[in-house]
């Protein structure tokens, strides 16, 4: 098995890498700047539906019934889609769906491909295995453009390019492009993104697409966009192949009707985005002729598997999690070393990809509950993280000094006279650091907390204490 | 009413102060307090690090110190989110029946202190004195796992003399959460610079929460920065009375 | 098939036992939001074409028997002579001094190079001033409304319904013809998340609202 997600097995831990990132004044302000936009109208439109907690509800409900019976319904979904003209393979991890993909076109001996939603095929690394096959990708989104012409990594789930301001985006069209000059508007990196692409939609004749439904009772596919590119990839070339993770189907083409309602609040802030694509297999005379459907496992069964984490697969990619995460909001997407950033990048790379190439991915999170609160579909990612940071432990991989402590600790709490005696030596160990009542430097882990914080020392008299003392006065009036 | 006093571990070894301050203003509105000396820790620090067979192990002390306890007043939203959400899970992975219908029968008697006050005593003027202008920093435990919603301003609010000021951006996460402190510094003191600009900003004098953990880790930063601001339990501020501040 | 029948196998390992059956589990679902509005359809336009004008899209109101009027109208004010069409648009949408070009199958560098496209549409939802397109002789295949940089879209009140539910209910039966559903004209908040209208899609969408 190849189970892998994007090059995250070789990532730096958390901490280092938002280390390096938290001293990148302008990528901090650009993500804090976008995130600021995308949270204040998402609150605006979800603020206007009265029922959006019944929205929540019964999103969660239809994933984690898809989940029971998922065998049931990928099933049912080959099987609609196989008798609409569609063909259907199986990959178990990265590696099969590349080789998949690359057969489909080697038959074509397809040269280019146009590229719609993508991040499954970045966990999957397609871009390159078509390179190294010698066929050019052409990501066809504004965002995955610019990080692709950039030589650059997604930082976001839906706004992959947040971390770049526009004269960032002007410089890397301007050198890629081959263009002689550019304005910096906005309008006009759009317009010269336009151009780029429109030749390439009329021109290529495969496209490789994601995927953000999969309707099992129909085997209809839905794309959710804004731009349109969708829209060109999905209806223009004569070859069209979506790569869909087993865990986006859904029982009938009526749930959409909570997604569709859900997704786009989440994501953009909009009560609707401006495209939804959906098809069943071909249809003659209108679009792709040959239309391949590569159902992608790469780990998901393994989380599937753990029904304390199982939820993790409810995920609808819609990124509000990212934009309440004021940990993600610091650093960036970068830090979290995987396609898949912020509290669902948290807990979805650590359980796709073995745990101990991303054990410090669960601890990246003050467990402050923002991302549980704005979840479309009710995923208490803070209960998951704590699920994979006690895993982390139990697999003996937590640091030595933070076991001793621990064990240490849970020692002195299991009784009451062993944490008096305790907080008594605690005073006594401390005194050493201790300048003026303040404490501005201490050793080992620790120190992390003294180099930005002063530490109160442990004052001359604990509670216990003092009660014990109060009682006895009163005792002897 | 007789009130059993579960302190915390942190409260009673670094801030015995918020713990005298529940005592007198408890006892200042005529209830017995009482505390068990067996009480150490909830076990928090364990189950929020990935230790959850020693947090099961505290857990099983509490039920047993506190068993035959009424009313539970505890002064730190964080452990009672700890209680009310882990504790029954706890409970269940244990397999143990009696476990869970232990758990079960202790959450009703469970309260935070601003919850003790106005859920159970149905008070909110507890006949505090403060002169001084204050905000208030919504812990997250608080915000997003009590709910406790506009109960600690309903509190501060009737206190005389004071003045409530707003905080910008008030439910942004301080930085704090626990072990996050000291595993992820870096990040955490970023989060807590920007707490500490919407402090300052604010203009208060005090900065109060329902969590001393969160206070302990905001004090920290604004003691180095030597801004003046400091930062007290809301327990401190309701205990103060014309006739002398707590402390 | 053996990738088939070991993920399969795979799966049904990961979920074990399962309580229930499958329907009964399904029709578990809680479905507590609301499936209709509390308006009527004079409200309900109203908030159609409220969200329109949020969209910036431009909208147009003519009885039944003055739409070729209001074709004319509007084309004129966007200085257009020439739109393509499905190819079984009802030919009395269409005014004469206008080229109307049936799509019988043209290229799409022919669809890239023209003025813009007319098209009806299956049915609108208010709530989300969303107008759905069943890609159908009627309304055009998909390369149709969606290669071209302008759209004129007829919208027939009695097509328009509240709510997200009422619509996909009602798409649920459009069977295997593909759908697209358009919500103002194209747009990217990529940049610094400035909204920019117009990316690949039709950058004009006008809306003739038929009474
Ligand atoms: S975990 Fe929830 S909030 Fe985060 S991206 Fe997934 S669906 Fe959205």
């Amino acid at each position: 098995m190849s189970i892998r997600v994007g090059d995250a097995a070789e990532a730096p831990s958390f901490p280092r890498a938002a280390r390096a990132l938290l001293g990148n004044t302008q990528l901090r302000q650009n993500v804090r700047r976008a995130t600021e936009v995308i949270r204040n109208r998402r609150a605006r439109v979800v603020g206007e539906l009265s029922d959006w907690e019944q929205l929540r509800q019964a999103g969660h409900e239809i994933k984690q019934h898809t989940l029971q019976y998922l065998d049931f319904y990928l099933e049912q979904f080959e099987e609609a889609c196989t008798r609409a003209g569609g063909q259907v393979h199986w990959a178990r991890d990265a590696d099969e769906a590349n080789a998949i993909i690359l057969s489909i076109l080697g038959a074509r001996q397809a040269r280019e491909v146009i590229k719609v939603k993508t991040m499954t095929s970045d966990e999957i690394g397609l871009n390159h295995a078509l390179e190294a096959a010698g066929i050019t990708p052409y990501e066809t989104d504004l965002a995955d453009l610019i990080v692709q012409l950039g030589d650059d990594r997604p930082s976001h789930i839906v706004v992959p390019a947040l971390h770049r301001n526009r004269m960032e985006v002007r410089d890397i069209f301007l050198r890629k492009m081959h263009l002689r000059e550019l304005g910096d508007k906005p309008e006009d990196l759009t317009n010269a993104a336009r151009a780029y692409l429109r030749e390439k939609f009329l021109r290529v004749g495969v496209a490789i697409s994601g995927a953000n439904f999969a309707v099992a009772e129909t085997g209809s596919v839905c794309v959710v966009e804004s731009e349109g590119n969708g829209r060109m990839c999905v209806s223009l070339p004569e070859v069209l192949i979506t790569l869909v993770g087993i865990e986006k189907v859904i029982p009938r083409f009526e749930d959409l009707e909570v997604f569709l309602q859900t997704l786009p609040r989440s994501a953009t802030g909009e009560r609707m985005n401006p495209y939804n694509s959906i098809w069943t297999g071909i249809v003659p005379g209108d679009g792709p002729q040959e239309f391949h459907v590569v159902l992608l496992d790469n780990g998901r069964t393994k989380v599937l598997a753990d029904t304390e984490s199982r939820e993790t697969l409810d995920c609808i990619r819609c990124g509000a999690c990212l934009n309440a995460c004021p940990v993600y909001r610091q650093t960036g997407g970068h830090a979290y070393g995987s396609m898949y950033s912020g509290p669902i990048g948290a807990i979805l790379t650590p359980q796709l990809q073995s745990l101990e190439h991303s054990e410090s991915l669960p601890y990246a999170s003050s467990l402050c509950g923002a991302c549980y609160e704005v979840c479309p579909v009710k995923i208490n990612i803070p209960e998951i993280l704590l699920h994979l940071r006690a895993k982390v432990t139990a697999a003996g991989d937590a640091p030595f000094e933070e076991r001793v402590g621990m064990e240490a600790a849970a020692f002195v709490f299991e009784d009451p006279d062993m944490l008096a005696l305790a907080q008594k030596l605690s005073r006594i160990a401390q005194k050493p650091f201790e300048r003026d009542g303040v404490i501005r430097h201490l050793p080992g882990m620790l120190s992390g907390w003294t180099a930005f914080r002063d530490l109160t020392p442990i004052p001359k008299q604990s509670f216990r204490e003092w009660w014990n003392e109060r009682e006895s006065q009163r005792g002897d009036q | 009413m007789q009130i059993s006093l579960f302190i915390t571990c942190y409260n009673d070894t670094l801030f015995p102060e918020t713990g005298k301050a529940v005592v007198r203003v408890l006892e200042r509105l005529g209830h017995e307090i009482e505390f068990r000396p067996a009480q150490t820790c909830c076990g928090q620090m364990h189950y929020n690090t990935g230790y959850p067979h020693e947090a099961a192990s505290m857990m099983r002390r509490f039920l047993e110190v506190f068993r035959d306890a009424g009313a539970i007043c505890i002064p730190s939203s964080s452990c009672v989110a700890t209680i009310r959400d882990h504790y029954p899970k706890m409970a269940a992975a244990t397999g143990d029946g009696a476990m869970i219908g232990e758990v079960d029968a202790l959450l009703s008697r469970i309260f935070e202190f601003s919850e003790l006050l106005i859920d159970k005593l149905g008070v909110t003027d507890v006949g505090a004195f403060f002169p001084h202008a204050v905000t208030l920093h919504p812990s997250c435990h608080s915000l997003r796992s009590l709910h406790v919603g506009a109960k600690p301003r309903q509190l501060l609010e009737s206190v005389r003399e004071l003045r409530l000021l707003d905080l910008h951006d008030a439910d942004e996460c301080c930085g704090f959460g626990g072990t996050f402190a000291v595993k992820n510094a870096d990040v955490s003191a970023a989060m807590l610079s920007d707490k500490m600009r919407c402090i300052l900003e604010s203009g208060a004098e005090v900065c109060t929460a329902l969590d001393n953990s969160c206070l302990m880790h905001i004090q920290g930063g604004l003691a180095r920065q030597r801004s003046g601001v400091r930062c007290m339990h809301l327990a401190e501020i309701l205990a103060s009375t014309e006739a002398g501040d707590s402390r | 098939m053996n990738e088939r029948s070991e993920m399969l196998e795979g799966i049904r390992r990961a979920i074990g036992s399962r309580g229930s059956d499958r329907e009964s589990d399904y029709a578990s679902i809680r479905r507590g939001y609301h499936q209709a509005l509390p308006i009527d359809l004079p409200e309900c336009v109203h908030l159609f074409v409220d969200r329109l004008h949020d969209y910036d899209a431009t909208v147009h109101f003519c009885p039944v028997e003055g739409i070729a009027a209001t074709v004319a109208a509007v084309l004129s004010g966007r200085r257009k002579h020439s739109l393509l069409v499905p190819p079984q648009l009802p030919p009395d949408w269409m005014p004469s001094n206008f080229e109307f070009i049936r799509d019988t199958g043209l290229s799409y560098g022919h669809i890239d190079r023209s003025e813009g496209v007319l098209t009806g549409c299956a049915i609108a939802i208010a709530a989300t001033g969303t107008i759905v397109l069943r890609h159908s002789a009627g309304e055009g295949r998909r390369a149709l409304t969606l290669i071209p940089d302008y759209h004129l879209c007829v919208v027939f009140e009695h097509q328009i319904v509240g709510t997200v539910p009422e619509g996909i209910r009602l798409m649920s039966e459009f069977g295997r013809a593909p759908i697209t559903t358009i919500s103002g004209p194209s747009a990217t908040a990529d940049i610094e998340m400035t909204r920019i209208k117009g990316v690949h899609g039709p950058r004009t969408l006008d809306v003739i609202l038929v009474a």
